[in-house]
């Protein structure tokens, strides 16, 4: 081969090294590193070694195991990282719920309100084994990312009726962002980020052209003509429907910065940046003033200790109280105190756990982990070779991204809290679920997209067109 | 498209820093802040996640801890003769906070104190739980009881001193309230608190009166004016005459100042005219002193300020402002003078300690779970109100009181006992039930060993009977003859 073929660009026969091995390495910490937070918990709640130790380890390496198999047959050249960060953030939370079970605080509580108190994490791990059964089904079934290209125009309309629906069912904790049918209930919203990033991949890549390139300058910006115009004001007008309908704010947040992100890469065109900033500033600014519910949580992101003090909720200075009483090594697992953030402590809140228990290290070393998937994501799509893939890679990567700063920051208060849960971390089944058919399809990209092209036939005109070089 | 997937990986990498920022802040730089903060319920939990030190009296704990079986409090404080002990030890409440020595010396007997760093070390090495240690105090249980007793379901307090020293011996005050009906988190707990809280009951039975209450210290504060006479040499011969007409009208005013029925007051001795309690000798005084020296000589005995024993006793007060009439109604602790019981049993204790005034303290020493002291008090001078000769001349005219005086039912037989009696009116117009007060000290061989100060705020005795001498004294009678009883056993 001559030098003209090294990995310089991303199209070339000889591709990366697949990186299958090293998965696999990097899966066997993903698992010990669980099971030895269990172990921790549990001698550190009744001084022996929780029950269901041996089943915990076996249950979490089988899946683990399960994932990789599938990977290396059917997405040989996948980034390495995807499925081990998943793994270890899917473990810990399952350890972290577990933990919150044991709370006999949270046992008090739900007895005070007159509920039964049962224990999530077998629950949890039930999901997160049809989350990977999601996954293994996603990387088996879409054989190619691309295919998802044809059902453009019924993402949307599924994305839509999943946005809808909530509507029609009772809220809950002050926001209607669920489906309930009898005990069963799902967020459809956490699978609508999946299938919107689809709908704008495919709508963005027939349009760019006509929206980079059809506009008007006016005062130094780009406008748009109202034709193109048009889908990002549906969207916009949507999310702030769904703000104010199912007063749920880190949805429409998500979608809208979705949205303006796909359009900027798509576009390259920074005027839609300004245009997304200047709706959703005059959007949220406009809701703050007219939704109490969003107005309440305003407050009690500016105020929290005086919002609790005054008999308002307490959970946002709860969970400052938590991660400052952990400091920077925290109190180790099971022996914080953060089931006093009350109800939501094992879904919008377990993050405060791992700050009391784990610390600044061990938060900081979360954050990075969600970082890095973040980071594996944008990698693939720059690695991508498609403008579809592209675009879906990001898309997926950013919302992933939005999620985990507007859930992490409402909790630790950097921003107001909105009412999403933390990846792979936080109790409940859609969450889980939906981010696992998220890191598949990412994954199935990065094989694409790191898979050595098929090498050109060898026909006598190519020999003698190629540069030779002495 | 790979220039603005570049700036989006660069606007995620900000998301990411941004929280990784936030996280230091609030984990880190914060971190103490929210740690301690009012709102944290995590102090309390850990305050009561191991057994409290104890409070000690005479080598017996006066409280303990119970194990609770509850969520968030492991063990709950329990207190021995608890009213008794109250005005002492304070309370600690899970729902409540805590008070004077539990508040105070919360760090030791929580063992979270510094000077405790190198055994909750050790523990930790060695897997034990904290623990916390012990506050010893200088209180002497007979007396205590004695106080405590003699008060009965009468309204006051008693506050009793070792003269040489300063250390208190008793600290008693009624009505009182059991700290461990309120050391829980219960909603008997909770009913307890409100019940004590004063809207609920006009007794205020949570209010330290030894340290926390003033009153008027009606003649007793005769003994200061005294003191203030000889110091400034007003009188040197305490059985000379005084220039003292009877009646005395109050300067700038044509009211005569009363004497408590028909005594000899006209050009008294000093010690005639302290015997019978004489108002116009000694209201006379005051206004020829000035009130700037009968100051100057109250504050040399600690009033106008606060002290700390450690728990914080009130000033009591000798004002600055008043004018003449009110300088000599002050002068017999009748007007805007107001003392709390241990001020006044600090003017017994300085006088019994030949004019050396010693700081008062009730923390003797702070213990660490293994019985090092970690911290002992020692007894130091606050001040010298009078001279060696004068405290001596003052004593003698103390004495007399209770030999023949208005203090004889404070007599011990083959003990010198000094006192002074007094019944200060209260209410507007004298409407109400007078204060019935009485100090005094006993003297050994080697000086006192107690100084003492009762005052009953009111009680069911019919209005006519209270006095100092018939209320008070016999309180501090069997105060004193307490600790003499311990001092002798010793």
């Amino acid at each position: 081969m001559s030098s003209s073929t090294t990995n310089t660009t991303t199209i070339s026969t000889a591709g990366p090294p697949s990186r299958r091995n090293t998965e696999l390495a990097m899966l066997v910490f993903a698992v010990i590193i669980p099971v030895f937070a269990y172990a921790n918990a549990g001698l550190a709640l009744s001084d022996e070694m929780p029950s269901g130790m041996l089943s915990y380890g076996l249950g979490l390496g089988l899946l683990a195991a399960v994932g990789h198999l599938v990977v290396r047959k059917f997405a040989p050249y996948a980034d390495p990282l995807l499925l081990p960060i998943a793994t270890l953030l899917n473990g810990l939370g399952l350890v972290l719920i577990w933990r919150l079970d044991q709370s006999r605080r949270l046992a008090q509580r739900a007895k005070d309100a007159g509920m039964a108190f049962s224990p999530s994490a077998p629950n949890q791990l039930i999901y997160s084994a049809l989350g990977v059964a999601l996954f293994v089904g996603v990387l088996i079934l879409l054989k190619d990312h691309r295919i998802l290209q044809r059902y453009t125009y019924i993402s949307m309309v599924v994305a839509l009726i999943l946005l809808i629906l909530p509507m029609f069912f009772p809220a809950r904790f002050g926001a209607r962002i669920w489906i309930t049918l009898g005990s069963f209930s799902i967020q459809p919203g956490e699978f609508a980020k999946i299938i919107i990033a689809v709908f704008f991949s495919g709508y963005l890549m027939v349009k760019r052209d006509a929206l980079a390139l059809a506009s008007r300058r006016f005062m130094g910006l780009y406008l748009p003509r109202g034709r193109d115009l048009g889908p990002i004001l549906v969207v916009w007008g949507m999310s702030i429907l769904i703000l104010v309908f199912e007063t749920d704010l880190g949805t429409s947040l998500l979608f809208f910065g979705l949205f303006v992100v796909m359009l900027y890469v798509a576009t390259e065109r920074t005027s839609w940046i300004v245009f997304g900033l200047l709706m959703s500033a005059a959007g949220a600014v406009g809701v703050a003033t007219f939704e109490p519910h969003v107005q309440s949580r305003v407050d009690a992101w500016l105020q929290p200790f005086e919002v609790a003090k005054n008999g308002g909720s307490d959970q946002i200075a709860q969970a400052l109280m938590a991660f400052g009483s952990g400091g920077v090594f925290g109190t180790g697992l099971g022996q914080g105190n953060s089931d006093l953030i009350g109800f939501a402590a094992n879904s919008d809140f377990i993050l405060a756990t791992v700050g009391e228990e784990l610390g600044l290290a061990g938060t900081m070393g979360l954050l990075l982990l969600y970082g890095l998937i973040v980071e594996r994501g944008v990698r693939t799509a720059l690695a991508a070779r498609d403008p579809f893939g592209k675009l879906l890679a990001i898309g997926l990567s950013a919302a992933f991204a939005i999620q985990v700063f507007v859930v992490a920051g409402g909790v630790m208060g950097l921003i107001p809290l909105t009412g999403m849960t933390m990846p792979f971390i936080a109790q409940g089944g859609s969450s889980v679920i939906a981010n696992w058919a998220l890191v598949a399809i990412l994954i199935k990209v990065s094989d694409t997209a790191r898979r050595p092209a098929p090498a050109p036939a060898p026909t006598t005109d190519a020999e003698m067109t190629q540069v030779v070089r002495p | 498209m790979n220039k603005p997937l570049r700036r989006i990986a660069i606007f995620c990498g900000l998301l990411v820093l941004a929280l990784l920022v936030r996280d230091n802040w609030i984990q880190y730089v914060q971190a103490d802040e929210l740690k301690n903060h009012e709102g944290n319920h995590r102090v309390l939990i850990a305050r009561y996640s191991q057994p409290r030190g104890n409070i000690i009296v005479d080598g017996q704990p006066i409280t303990g801890s119970a194990e609770t079986g509850g969520i968030d409090f492991k063990y709950k404080r329990t207190y021995k003769d608890g009213p008794m002990w109250a005005p002492v030890t304070g309370y600690a409440s899970q729902a409540y906070d805590a008070n004077q020595i539990e508040k105070i010396e919360d760090e030791i007997l929580t063992g979270n104190d510094d000077r405790l760093f190198f055994n909750r070390t050790i523990d930790m090495i060695t897997g034990k739980k904290q623990k916390g240690g012990d506050v010893i105090t200088t209180l002497n249980r007979k007396a205590q009881e004695a106080a405590f007793e003699g008060l009965g379901d009468k309204k006051g307090a008693v506050a009793a001193l070792d003269p040489r020293t300063g250390k208190i011996l008793a600290l008693a005050s009624t009505p009182s309230y059991d700290p461990s009906k309120i050391a829980g988190a219960t909603s008997k707990d909770k009913e307890a608190w409100l019940g004590l809280q004063p809207k609920k009951s006009k007794d205020d039975p949570m209010l330290n009166r030894a340290l926390r209450q003033t009153y008027p210290p009606g003649s007793t504060f005769k003994v200061v004016t005294a003191a203030a006479a000889l110091e400034n040499g007003k009188y040197t011969d305490i059985d000379g005459p005084t220039d003292s007409p009877d009646p005395w009208k109050l300067p700038l005013s044509t009211q005569p100042l009363p004497n408590e029925g028909n005594i000899p007051c006209k050009n008294a001795s000093l010690r005639q005219a302290l015997r019978y309690s004489c108002n116009t000798v000694f209201g006379k005084l005051g206004d020829d002193l000035r009130q700037d020296k009968v100051r100057e000589e109250a504050e040399k005995f600690g009033f106008n300020e606060t002290i700390d024993t450690p728990v914080r006793a009130y000033a009591s007060v000798y004002p600055e402002d008043m004018d003449r009439p009110g300088n000599a109604m002050s002068a017999i602790g009748q007007f805007d003078n107001r003392a709390t019981p241990l001020q006044m049993a600090m003017v017994a204790a300085a006088v019994a300690n030949d004019g050396k005034l010693m700081k008062p303290y009730m923390v003797d020493s702070l213990r660490a779970p293994n019985l090092n002291t970690i911290e002992q008090t020692d007894p130091e001078q606050m001040s010298q109100p009078l001279s060696s000769e004068n405290a001596q001349k003052l004593q003698s005219m103390m004495e007399t009181v209770v030999k023949e005086g208005t203090g004889t039912s404070a007599q011990i037989p083959d003990v010198t006992v000094g006192g002074k009696t007094g019944t200060a009116q209260h209410g507007v117009a004298n409407s109400k039930n007078p204060y019935a007060w009485f100090i005094s000290y006993a003297k050994g061989d080697d000086g006192s060993p107690v100084a003492v100060a009762v005052v009953i705020e009111g009680s069911n005795t019919l209005r006519g009977d209270i006095a100092g001498g018939k209320l008070a004294a016999p309180i501090a009678k069997n105060v004193m003859k307490a600790v003499l009883e311990t001092e002798r056993d010793k």
